[in-house]
């Protein structure tokens, strides 16, 4: 717990004395100065996360059955009130194996940097690098840097890589979607997506929403182990929020889902935000909540176990599986009418007037 | 949160519903005009929910929408061909034009950048000296005021490199045509909130008595709808035609003067050819000559052949309510929001959009 309190960079952790304030083509070439920003930085920085082999690849020892999973990061901005793309990047990673069902063990750690890159910035990167692989208890494995020209990349890109091993009870897939199921939202929406935005060139607004980017997988563990084969499916609702997550449940599960607006936990000032920005929350990206698709007599105790946990305070059952209208999300609005909550065609535009 | 959540009470919603449902007596047509509430009567599911006797009609309240092909061709051809910085509301982006969207002139290079207020334009103006930026100014009264404002910084900071690509439109000169067409069906008015806001209602009495119509100023919540739907039923059920408000917590009857001088200082009325109908008399706003220095049709060569448009969207039938989006052959099938034929797809206010979103359940894919 009380590594959730120091998730940005602090003093803590001295910043290497180095003779260069900014990333050079000269770093991703391989000689001299890549040394320098690897071992000065990066091993430096990340020394307690990394299991170096110094070598082309990671030789890993694991016997059992595995879950992997690939991510690419190009947030912009890279910081936003909440976090920045290096624990976006480790968190990313480990929900997605997370909603496999399965513990992360290890990452592959990628980074794409456009020359000119502030020094002082990827540090900071790196911290909460070190900090997410702490929280979520992973190690890092293998990596790779690489520098482009100047307007060949915005600032950073980082990819990670994956490895979990997965929970004995685990039974996660989509077929064991089926007509009766409940909808379980593991907190409140849309957090994420409206923090980034409120740093967006020209769309600067001061709020108090934070970015609720955090690690899934204890909470998956504590419903595993408690609730087992009656946890169906598990996602976890990122770019294109709960709206896309669930269209596109409905449609490779060729099941109708009900979704029911007023049980959608949404704090007010992420709902204010949406209301000025005219976003509708249901379509904003998290970083910090999973939709958990649970066999209908389960879902009371799945919400039970869920409040228990920090992550989970505020879960809800949301919705249903139904026969109806098969490939569709409908929402009953809070005045009792339906729509159907459809794919987004593109990015999600702010209104006009 | 307050003034939102009060007006999105479903108790008080269902109240509204059974006292039109007790009220209503035969068939009526009644016109939302603007998208914004259009986009509230589907999102909120209150179509679904009024006795069949009501019928809504979808108006021209869509700024995207009855933005002429060729302005948006103009906007296309200033941001490829002449290397404007173009800026633009993000609804606008996706509007086909006859070659391309703006959307696709950002993906093929052109400098076309989303902003969220016009003011945005003037400081990329100022941050980009050598360059010159444009600002697509769409919209209704409620925009007029920003986009005019931008143009006084402008002018105050001496920027020489900032204009506007105007196409502003006015909400009574459309109803007044909608009025006259013969093939109207429309009983009943809820006039846009959020215009009246800044314009007040003096500019309503006289559609009230010429054409005897009640107009009903009405806002955009489930209960603001309700409310207004209810009020325009109990007028036509008594056989009354007067301009009523139901959005008084915001319109007053002589709107914000402050927003009106500052229109009325840059732009001066002008006939404007309204996208999918014609051109209407004396409805819409272009820059006055004291400030045609900020005018983009004036500074760049922008003489763009009128394309016509291909016949396939019926927009124009629709934002006059004498069709329904459904009552199209293409609606749903080849046109959708991710390949619209027209503009009422796309726009989030769009009429097509909004019964794309609701009617998908009904509709064969």
């Amino acid at each position: 717990m009380e590594l959730t309190k120091k998730r940005s960079f602090t003093l803590q952790c001295p910043m290497p004395k180095l003779d260069f304030d900014i990333i050079t083509l000269g770093h991703g070439s391989g000689g001299i100065l890549t040394h320098k920003l690897l071992d000065k930085g990066i091993y430096a920085i990340l020394e307690d996360v990394l299991t170096a082999s110094r070598h082309d690849g990671i030789v890993l020892e694991v016997g059992e059955k595995l879950a992997f999973t690939t991510d690419s990061f190009v947030v912009s901005p890279v910081f936003f009130p909440g976090g920045n793309i290096g624990d976006l990047a480790i968190n990313g990673t480990v929900n997605d194996l997370a909603m496999c069902g399965a513990r992360p063990r290890y990452l592959s750690l990628s980074f794409i940097i456009e020359e000119g890159l502030a020094v002082e910035e990827f540090w900071e990167i790196l911290q909460s690098i070190r900090l997410a692989c702490l929280e979520a208890g992973v190690q890092i494995v293998t990596g790779d840097t690489k520098v482009v020209e100047k307007g060949s990349g915005d600032k950073i890109f980082i990819n990670t890589s994956g490895i979990g091993v997965l929970h004995p009870k685990a039974e996660i897939a989509l077929s064991r979607v089926a007509v009766g199921d409940r909808i379980v939202l593991s907190g409140p929406v849309a957090a994420h997506g409206v923090a980034v935005m409120s740093r967006r060139p020209g769309l600067e607004f001061e709020t108090t929403v934070r970015s609720d980017t955090r690690p899934l997988h204890r909470a998956v563990e504590a419903l595993l182990d408690a609730h087992g084969v009656a946890i169906h499916l598990l996602r976890d609702p990122t770019r294109g929020g709960v709206a896309t997550t669930l269209n596109e449940i409905a449609r490779d599960a060729g099941v109708g889902i009900q979704l029911e607006q007023d049980a959608i936990p949404i704090d007010e000032d992420v709902k204010g935000a949406c209301e000025l920005l005219g976003l509708d929350p249901l379509y904003v990206a998290n970083e910090g909540v999973f939709v958990a698709i649970v066999s209908g007599d389960a879902a009371e105790d799945v919400v039970e176990t869920l409040h228990g946990l920090e992550e989970g305070r505020r879960a809800a059952i949301v919705g249903e599986v139904v026969e109806e209208h098969p490939g569709k999300v409908v929402l009953r609005s809070g005045i009792g009418g339906t729509r159907v909550v459809n794919m987004l065609a593109g990015a999600q535009l702010p209104r006009i007037c | 949160m307050k003034y939102l959540t009060e007006y999105r009470d479903p108790e008080l919603a269902k109240r509204y519903l059974e006292e039109i449902k007790r009220t209503v007596t035969r068939p009526w047509n009644i016109m939302e005009v603007c998208g914004g509430q259009t986009h509230s009567l589907v999102k909120n599911g209150i179509l679904d929910l009024l006795p069949k006797e009501i019928r809504m009609i979808h108006g021209p309240g869509c700024p995207v929408c009855v933005t002429p092909l060729n302005l948006i061709d103009k906007a296309v051809h200033l941001a490829v061909h002449q290397g404007v910085i173009l800026c633009s509301f993000g609804d606008m982006l996706r509007v086909p034009g006859s070659e391309m969207s703006l959307l696709e002139a950002k993906a093929k290079g052109a400098d076309v950048r989303i902003v969220y207020s016009p003011l945005d334009a003037v400081k990329i103006a100022a941050d980009h000296p050598d360059r010159e930026v444009v600002f697509f100014a769409v919209g209704f009264e409620t925009t007029a005021p920003a986009n005019a404002l931008s143009v006084l910084h402008a002018h105050r900071m001496g920027l020489k490199n900032y204009s506007l690509l105007c196409s502003h439109v006015l909400v009574p000169p459309a109803i007044e045509a909608i009025l006259e067409d013969s093939e109207c069906r429309v009983d009943g008015f809820l006039a846009a909130g959020h215009v009246c806001s800044v314009m007040g209602m003096y500019e309503y009495y006289p559609l009230v008595e010429r054409f005897k119509v009640p107009i009903v100023v009405t806002g955009f919540e489930p209960v603001d709808l309700l409310q207004g739907i209810l009020m325009v039923v109990r007028q036509l059920e008594s056989g009354r035609a007067e301009l009523e408000n139901q959005y008084s917590r915001i319109v007053t009857e002589e709107g914000n003067q402050r927003a009106q001088e500052i229109i009325f200082e840059v732009f001066e009325v002008t006939d404007r050819l309204w996208r999918g109908m014609e051109i209407i008399p004396n409805s819409g706003y272009r820059i006055k000559e004291k400030y045609r220095a900020y005018d983009a049709l004036y500074k760049f060569e922008v003489d763009i052949p009128e394309v016509e448009e291909d016949g396939q969207c019926i927009a124009g039938e629709i934002m006059k309510g004498i069709k329904k989006p459904i009552d199209c052959p293409n609606f749903g099938t080849r046109c959708k929001p991710e390949t619209p034929l027209g503009a009422p797809m796309v726009s989030s206010e769009g009429a097509c959009a909004a019964y794309y979103h609701f009617y998908r359940l009904t509709v064969e894919e």
